[in-house]
C-alpha cells in the first residue's frame, strides 16, 4: 500500500522531536553544575565564623522574599534594624548591608543571577557595581 | 463519580511522590530516573500514535467544512474555509492551530418553549481555550530557564514582557495567573453545563487536574514557599545532560511538580492530550477540497478485471448475428 503523504508525516515527525529534545542537544558537553559563589570579599575575611544575615539555606531560596521584607519595612514602616534569627541586628539595607559583606557583586550575586536566569532590576536606581558580564 | 475518581488519582500521584521523597528518600527515583522514562514514553508514544494516524489510509478528500468551495469563476470561493490549494490548507491550519479557528465556530443550541431550536453566540469555550493554551506556552518557555545553560535571549524577552507588573520586589508574572484562570475555567465548565457533565469522563478530568496541580505547586514555590531554584536548575541539567544528580536542599513541593510532569508527559500519549500531534493529522483540517477539481484515485485499490462491449463483441459476434442482435462492427 502507497502511503503518498508519508514523507510529510516524517517531516513533521523529524520538527517534533527536535524542538521537544532541544533542551537535551542544547546543553550538550554543558557542565551543568550550578556555579561557585565567590565568598572571598575583605568583610567576610574579617569575620570569625562566616555567616550570612539568616543560614546559607534560607538565603538561597528566600534572599528576594527577605529583601522585599526590608524594604516594605524601611520604606513604608520607617524602620532600620532588623533582628536576625539569632538574635543579631543589622541595618536593612540592599547596598550597605547585603552588598558591603558581598561586594563582590560579579562573582556573587550576578553569576547566581545569570545562571538561574533572573535579571534583578534593583540597580536601575539602587547603586550601580561593576559588572563585566553583561 | 469521574470527579472524584480523577481526583483520588492525582491525590494518589502527589501522595506518593511526597511518600517517596519525604519518608523513603527515593529522591533520586523521582529526580533522576522517573524524567527518562516519562520522556522516552512520551517521544515514543508520540511517534508511535503518529505513525499510526499517518498509516490510516485517507481515500478521499473530506469536505466538511464551512464555506464556499471553488468551483466556477464567478461564485467567490472561500479560500481559507475550504481551500482548494496547498496555501490555503496551510493558512487554514495557521488559523486552526494559533487561533482554534473552528472553536470560533461554537454555538450552543437551546430549545425554546417548545418546536423553537436557536443557536446562541458562544465564545467563552474558545476564548478559555486559548487562554490556557497560549498560557501554557509561554510558561513553558519561560521555563526554559531551568533547561538551557547559557539562558538564551528569547527567555529573558518572555520574562520581561510577562513579567511586567510587580507583587512588591518581584515580577507577577501575568500567564502564571491566565494559566490557572484558564483551567478552572474549562474544568467549571465541565461541573456546571449539565450536558457536558453528562459526557465528562476520568479522562476529561484527570488532564485538568494534573494541569491544576501542577500550576498551583509551581505558583505556589514561585509565590509562597520558596525553592532554591540554582539547586533545582543543577537537577534539570544533569538529568538533561545525561550525568544526574541530587542537589542538596530542594524542598518536597518542587518533587510534586516535577512528579506531576512527568506524569503528565508520561500520560500525554494515551489521553486525548495527543491532540497536540492530531491536529496535524485532521484530515478534515489538512487536505484542500479540490475532489471536483482533480481525480483522487483510492490508493488501495486493486486493478479489475474487465470485459469491455467490445471485447465481448468479438467474442460472440457470430452467434449475436445468428441470433438477430445488432452488432455494432459487421
Ligand atoms: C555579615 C556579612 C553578610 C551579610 C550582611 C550578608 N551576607 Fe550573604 N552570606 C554571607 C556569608 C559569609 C555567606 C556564606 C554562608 C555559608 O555558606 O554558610 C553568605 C551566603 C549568602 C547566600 C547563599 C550563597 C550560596 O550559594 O551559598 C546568599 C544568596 C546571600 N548570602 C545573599 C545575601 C543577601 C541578599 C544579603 C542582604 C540581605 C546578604 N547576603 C547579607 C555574608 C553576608
Ligand atoms: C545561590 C544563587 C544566588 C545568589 C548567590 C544570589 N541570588 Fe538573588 N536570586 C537567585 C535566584 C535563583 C533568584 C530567582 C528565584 C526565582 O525565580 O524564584 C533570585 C532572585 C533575586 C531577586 C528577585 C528578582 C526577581 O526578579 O525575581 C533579587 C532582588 C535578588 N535575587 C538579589 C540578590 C542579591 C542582591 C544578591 C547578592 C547579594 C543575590 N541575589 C545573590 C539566586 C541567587
Ligand atoms: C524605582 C527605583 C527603585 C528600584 C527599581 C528599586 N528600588 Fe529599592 N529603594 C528605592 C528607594 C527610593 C528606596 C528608599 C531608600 C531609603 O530611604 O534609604 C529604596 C529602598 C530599598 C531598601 C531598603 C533601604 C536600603 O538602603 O536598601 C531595600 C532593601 C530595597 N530598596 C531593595 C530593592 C531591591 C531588592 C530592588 C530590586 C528588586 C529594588 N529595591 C529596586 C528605589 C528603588
Ligand atoms: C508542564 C510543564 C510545566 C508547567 C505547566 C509548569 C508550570 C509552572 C508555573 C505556572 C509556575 C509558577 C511560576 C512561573 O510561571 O515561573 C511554575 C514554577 C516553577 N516550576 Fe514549573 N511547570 C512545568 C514544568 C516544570 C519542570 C519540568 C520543572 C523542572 C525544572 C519546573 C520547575 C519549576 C520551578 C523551580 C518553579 C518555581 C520558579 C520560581 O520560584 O521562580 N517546572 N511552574
Amino acid at each position: 500500500m502507497k502511503i503518498p503523504d508519508m514523507r510529510y508525516i516524517i517531516t513533521g515527525i523529524v520538527v517534533f522531536l527536535v524542538v521537544m529534545t532541544f533542551p537535551f542537544w542544547y546543553n550538550i558537553g554543558k557542565a551543568a553544575s550550578a556555579p561557585q559563589v565567590s565568598l572571598d570579599t575583605p568583610r567576610i575575611r574579617e569575620m570569625a565564623e562566616p555567616q550570612c544575615v539568616e543560614p546559607a539555606s534560607y538565603m538561597r531560596a528566600n534572599h528576594m522574599r527577605l529583601l522585599e521584607e526590608w524594604r516594605d519595612r524601611v520604606v513604608r514602616g520607617g524602620e532600620r534594624t532588623y533582628v536576625a534569627g539569632d538574635g543579631k541586628e543589622y541595618l536593612m539595607s540592599l547596598q550597605n548591608t547585603c552588598l558591603d559583606c558581598h561586594s563582590n557583586y560579579d562573582e556573587f550575586c550576578a553569576l547566581c543571577h545569570d545562571y538561574a536566569g533572573v535579571a534583578p532590576d534593583c540597580w536601575t536606581c539602587h547603586l550601580e557595581f561593576p559588572r563585566e558580564s553583561k | 463519580m469521574g470527579v472524584a475518581f480523577s481526583l483520588a488519582v492525582v491525590g494518589v500521584l502527589i501522595l506518593a511522590i511526597t511518600l517517596a521523597v519525604e519518608v523513603l528518600g527515593l529522591r533520586f527515583l523521582v529526580g533522576a530516573v522517573l524524567p527518562y522514562v516519562a520522556v522516552a514514553v512520551f517521544l515514543g508514544g508520540m511517534v508511535y500514535r503518529l505513525l499510526g494516524w499517518g498509516r490510516s489510509p485517507v481515500p478521499f478528500r473530506i469536505p466538511t467544512t464551512g464555506g464556499q468551495q471553488r468551483s466556477l469563476p464567478w461564485i467567490k470561493p472561500s479560500s481559507l474555509d475550504n481551500p482548494s490549494s496547498t496555501a490555503g490548507v496551510i493558512g487554514r491550519m495557521a488559523l486552526e492551530i494559533l487561533l482554534f479557528r473552528s472553536l470560533f465556530r461554537n454555538t450552543k443550541a437551546e430549545l425554546h418553549g417548545g418546536p423553537h431550536l436557536a443557536y446562541h453566540w458562544e465564545k467563552w469555550l474558545w476564548l478559555g481555550a486559548l487562554v490556557f493554551h497560549w498560557s501554557m506556552l509561554l510558561v513553558v518557555i519561560r521555563h526554559l530557564r531551568f533547561f538551557t545553560d547559557p539562558v538564551p535571549s528569547f527567555v529573558y524577552w518572555v520574562e520581561g514582557i510577562d513579567g511586567f507588573l510587580r507583587v512588591g520586589l518581584r515580577a507577577l508574572y501575568l500567564t502564571d495567573i491566565t494559566l490557572l484562570l484558564g483551567v478552572t475555567y474549562l474544568l467549571l465548565r465541565r461541573f456546571f453545563i449539565p450536558q457536558v457533565r453528562y459526557i465528562s469522563l476520568p479522562g476529561d478530568y484527570v488532564p485538568l487536574f494534573l494541569l491544576l496541580g501542577i500550576g498551583l505547586s509551581g505558583v505556589l514555590m514561585r509565590y509562597f514557599v520558596g525553592v532554591d531554584v540554582a539547586a533545582v536548575k543543577e537537577l534539570a541539567l544533569g538529568v538533561l545532560t545525561f550525568r544526574p544528580r541530587i542537589p542538596e536542599g530542594i524542598g518536597v513541593l518542587f518533587y510534586i511538580h516535577w512528579g506531576l510532569v512527568c506524569a503528565l508527559l508520561a500520560y500525554f500519549p494515551f489521553s486525548k492530550l495527543v491532540h497536540m500531534g492530531g491536529i496535524f493529522l485532521t484530515p478534515t483540517r489538512n487536505l484542500p477540497n479540490d475532489s471536483r477539481a482533480r481525480r483522487h484515485v483510492n490508493p488501495w485499490n486493486y486493478p479489475v478485471k474487465v470485459h469491455t462491449y467490445e471485447e465481448y463483441e468479438e467474442e460472440f459476434r457470430e452467434k449475436m448475428k445468428l441470433a438477430g442482435i445488432p452488432v455494432e462492427k459487421e
